[in-house]
């Protein structure tokens, strides 16, 4: 079920409906009833995948809490009993125990993953190597794709490491627990949750508040908007560039970026908006998952503002633990004597750096082109942070540079069109193709055809721009008057008559001018005689 | 280990901030995760502490002083 | 207590403003057939009906160009409606019949049966020209869901404004001036067209593999009979006198089978052209108004003649043209027939073809 399908505004609007009609301690267990609904529509196989990785990280956190349980216990009735060193050994043994349940698992959960989205990804690639000696290709297999499968994933993996890290108590209710991976809105892009986060609303079969389920109706139509208004209209001119790369070279790869940029940006942050709407008409709060990202000043601060919880969730369970592991300081203290202090030390958090790229990189999808958009991006922020003494430097010397509002931009404008270049590899999909596209912005000047009719050619009329315009403008509009107080909080200051006139102005605007349905071509309708 | 060993490393870091008086040096995004790293790093080599993952938390980075009680929790621990 | 009060009427008005809004969209951006493409205003105009019929057509182009209720009132007092649509498919026709039946009980239905030859729905702007007219109830809903193409919605019948949204840009004077009310453009369901362009020389029709109709159109007409049997109305099947598309001998000879069977009457039109006196090729005059695909208004009006004839010999029509009351309504729909006419014929004359129809 499509966010921009009308099974799914049915859908939602029945949730709504039956949530708020039953009995208050009936409203987790029927979410989870609904979740599950949902994730049969979409394929009657898909719940049974879901089910099995809650399954194993339901059972592995109840034994690593009662570890955990069992360790506190014991040492506080023994603590006068037990030196220091038997403390330190009964907490070892313990550790280890642990850690029976615990790697296993993980094992599993991410393995599930790895082996539906990775398994022809490794055969491609053997092949590739076979034939390179002479030998027979293997032959893919045909997995089937759970929706969601790297959403639910990531979040009940990072439940675990938490339990294990004693970060909370794992929770005992396997249906609670279930529901908190599969909740509905969450599962077709995410974001992904934290369970003390999530938990906080989920259970607690929240009472009606207008004012809450006016904000939720509110950001599920403002993520209407931006999907089916802006969105899939850019998609058009987008899919027409990306399908068609021998045709349109230099100045169209520099459009594509821009292109994509827009329609990334409304598809991905609309969808959340919707995702976080309907959670929260239902009186759940799901965490933000971007910060205006396109004002980012450097590629690090974008990451911490574009899909957020995706970036915390490589930074808290992978980039911490792997750049502070015996072994990175073990790498650290080798790199210190040999390369001297100043490089040796950045040596473990670089080597961090590039791991988690190539997990975030190859999360993104199976393929060399996500691989290498994510150790660039990685390559990038390395430099940017070499290079940052020299722009220490620089505003030393010239102190009143860096407040201007001139340079500002400059620098937002830096990173936004850096991201976009990198993008081109996820267009693309395609290294050597992305690198010799990006190639031509340099060599093929066709810059002219921006005056003589291009932008109409790409199956997008005037009327179109014009819309995208508008809507960039109202988005861009948006973020901007957002920076100081949110919009949530100045469309509530309004006056009632205001505020709901700009809803209504929104729907009827998504209604009308969405790029959804058949669309209406004249021509198709003229009677031929029959 | 010495408050001031600490913030010796601190300021080696990041010169322009008072870490004595600073507050909220994670929330305000004063203290990157690189930042981060490097100072358990650099903890870790000159005074021999392991500061395990888990502890990574907003509320033990924000100040000087509150990653000084951890790394004394820590030492206690063992 | 007063609070909630306030807060209902806040609510209810709030939901009046909004649908209204989305109402007076929808009137707005869906094609109002006025101007251009008149055939998809056919299935609405039947509603603006104040009298009942004594016979209901049912089927496509073939019953809607070529017969004229006019001519059968002028000649026999029989009052008819033609509910035709461009290539209504023969659910299509069963469900026009049903909800004629929510109106009126006629004595006598009457099917083309050109359409047996599409066993499947066949385009989405066909199935909205028919259907989009019809006004909401069961059976429009059961009519969309046989028709629906692959990629369609019903809701979008439902709420056209989710078809025709992106109209947005083609708005035009047509779509503000008739927004609240349209303008009668047929004559009981009879498209008229004066103009003639002959027959030329048809080409002998390509023979087919199977010839066999599909399951899905039996079942239609079966249901078609027993609901004609259940409110005990005659069934009349017909194969209307056009030349083109080709009605291959082995079709006719299912139809007559099924008709012979059922106890339905089936008459084949195309064998009766010569003694109806139905011109197909003289350049000047003949009764055909686009090479022999249709006929034009004096072949219409010569077939009705004959027809309702035939049907006279076959069931018991009164004539209405006694009743005052009647004779009134029919009387307007005269004149603004003969103004049609008079007006097709002045166009003719004067630009050699029509320029407003």
């Amino acid at each position: 079920m499509l966010f921009t399908s009308y099974s799914f505004i049915f859908f939602i609007l029945a949730v709504f409906f039956l949530y708020y009609t039953i009995p208050k301690g009936s409203r987790w267990p029927f979410l989870l009833c609904a979740s599950y609904i949902f994730y049969f529509i979409a394929d009657p196989v898909f719940p049974l995948f879901i089910l099995a990785t809650t399954a194993i990280t339901y059972f592995a956190a109840i034994r690593i809490g009662k570890l955990h349980d069992e360790q506190s216990a014991y040492l506080k009735a023994n603590k006068a009993a037990l030196s220091s060193d038997e403390k330190k050994a009964y907490k070892a043994k313990m550790d280890k125990r642990r850690t029976l349940w615990y790697i296993p698992s993980l094992l599993v959960g991410f393995g599930i993953l790895a082996v539906i989205k990775y398994t022809n990804f490794v055969i491609f690639n053997v092949n590739s190597i076979l034939t390179g000696f002479g030998g027979q290709p293997l032959s893919f297999v045909t997995l089937i794709l759970p929706m969601g499968i790297s959403f639910y994933t990531f979040q009940s993996m990072g439940y675990l490491i938490d339990v294990k890290r004693k970060k909370y108590a794992p929770e005992r209710n396997f249906f609670k627990f279930a529901l908190f991976v599969s909740f509905f809105p969450q599962l077709v892009q995410g974001p992904i949750s934290r369970f003390d986060d999530l938990a906080k609303t989920l259970f607690a079969g929240n009472d009606f508040d207008s004012k809450v389920f006016s904000h939720g109706i509110r950001r599920i139509l403002w993520g209407f908007f931006k999907k089916v208004v802006i969105a899939d209209r850019m998609l058009i001119a987008v899919n027409e560039l990306i399908d068609k790369p021998e045709e349109y070279r230099g100045m169209y790869v520099v459009l594509l970026m821009l292109f994509y940029a827009i329609e990334l940006y409304a598809d991905f942050t609309g969808g959340i908006d919707i995702t976080i709407g309907v959670a929260e008409a239902l009186g759940i709060t799901v965490k933000e998952n971007f910060e205006r990202p396109y004002f980012s000043k450097n590629i690090e601060e974008y990451w911490r503002r574009w899909h957020i919880t995706m970036g915390t969730w490589f930074r808290d369970y992978i980039f911490y633990p792997l750049s502070i592991s015996t072994f990175m300081q073990k790498l650290s203290k080798k790199s210190r004597e040999k390369l001297g202090p100043k490089l040796g030390k950045k040596i473990p958090v670089y080597l961090a750096t590039l791991i988690v790229w190539f997990a975030t990189g190859i999360w993104h999808g199976a393929s060399w082109n996500f691989i290498v958009w994510g150790l660039l991006n990685g390559v990038v922020i390395i430099i940017s942070q070499e290079c940052s003494p020299l722009y220490a430097k620089f505003h030393e010397k010239f102190p009143k540079v860096a407040d201007t509002f001139i340079y500002r931009s400059f620098t937002v404008a830096r990173t936004f069109w850096l991201m976009c270049a990198l993008r081109l590899l996820d267009c693309y999909r395609d290294v050597p193709l992305t690198f010799g596209m990006f190639g031509s912005i340099f060599t093929t000047f066709n810059w002219g055809g921006l005056f003589s009719g291009a932008l109409t050619n790409l199956g997008l009329t005037l009327e179109d721009y014009i819309i995208i315009l508008i809507g960039c403008a109202v988005m861009l509009g948006a973020s901007l008057l957002s920076r100081s107080r949110p919009m949530r909080d100045r469309i509530d200051a309004m006056p009632f008559a205001l505020r709901s006139g700009l809803c209504l102005l929104m729907f009827l605007a998504i209604l009308v001018f969405g790029a959804y349905g058949t669309g209406y071509d004249a021509s198709q309708f003229i009677y031929n005689q029959f | 280990m010495e408050f001031s060993e600490l913030l010796e490393i601190l300021s080696d870091l990041h010169p322009e901030v008072d870490f004595e008086t600073a507050e909220k040096l994670f929330d305000n995004k004063i203290l990157d995760s690189f930042d981060v790293v490097t100072i358990i790093t650099e903890v870790g080599s000159e005074f021999d502490i392991q500061i395990p993952a888990d502890q990574i938390v907003p509320e033990n980075f924000n100040s000087a002083k509150a990653l000084y009680d951890l790394i004394c929790r820590i030492e206690d621990d063992e | 207590m007063k609070t909630n009060i306030k807060r209902i009427i806040f609510i209810v008005a709030a939901l009046l403003v909004w649908c209204g809004s989305f109402f007076l969209v929808q009137r707005l951006l869906v094609p109002k057939y006025m101007d251009d493409l008149i055939e998809g205003a056919l299935t609405a105009e039947y509603y603006d009906e104040t009298t009942e019929h004594d016979v209901i057509f049912i089927g496509d182009c073939e019953v809607y160009e070529n017969f004229s209720p006019i001519t059968l009132w002028e000649e026999y007092g029989i009052t008819s409606y033609i509910r035709g649509n461009a290539q209504q498919l023969i659910w299509q026709s069963y469900y026009m019949l049903e909800d004629v039946l929510r109106y009126e009980k006629p004595e006598v239905v009457v099917f083309n049966v050109l359409s047996m030859k599409y066993g499947e729905p066949q385009s989405e702007e066909y199935n909205r020209l028919a259907l989009d007219g019809m006004e909401l109830s069961p059976t429009k809903i059961e009519a969309v869901n046989a028709s629906m193409t692959e990629d369609e919605e019903l809701i979008t019948y439902i709420f056209p404004l989710l078809r025709y949204h992106s109209r947005w840009n083609q708005l035009s004077g047509e779509d503000i001036r008739y927004m609240f009310r349209h303008d009668k453009i047929s004559h009981n369901g009879f498209v008229m067209r004066a103009d003639v362009r002959a027959a030329g020389a048809i080409p002998e029709p390509e023979p087919l593999a199977d010839y066999s109709f599909s399951e899905n159109c039996w079942k239609y007409l079966d249901m078609m009979t027993a609901l004609c049997r259940e409110n005990d109305i005659e069934l009349v099947l017909i194969k209307a006198p056009s030349l083109y598309p080709a009605w291959y001998d082995e079709w006719d000879a299912q139809i007559v089978e099924y008709a012979e069977k059922n106890g339905l009457e089936y008459i084949n039109l195309l064998d009766k052209v010569d003694e109806i006196g139905i011109d197909f090729y003289s350049p000047e005059t003949a009764d055909t108004y686009d090479n022999g695909l249709h006929l034009n208004l004096s072949g219409a009006e010569k077939l009705s003649s004959y027809f309702g004839n035939w049907l006279l010999t076959k069931f018991e029509l009164s004539d209405h043209r006694t009743d005052s009351e009647l004779a009134a309504v029919w009387q307007e729909k005269i004149d603004f027939y003969y103004y049609m006419k008079h007006d097709q014929l002045e166009e003719l004359e004067k630009y050699g073809e029509l320029i407003s129809y």
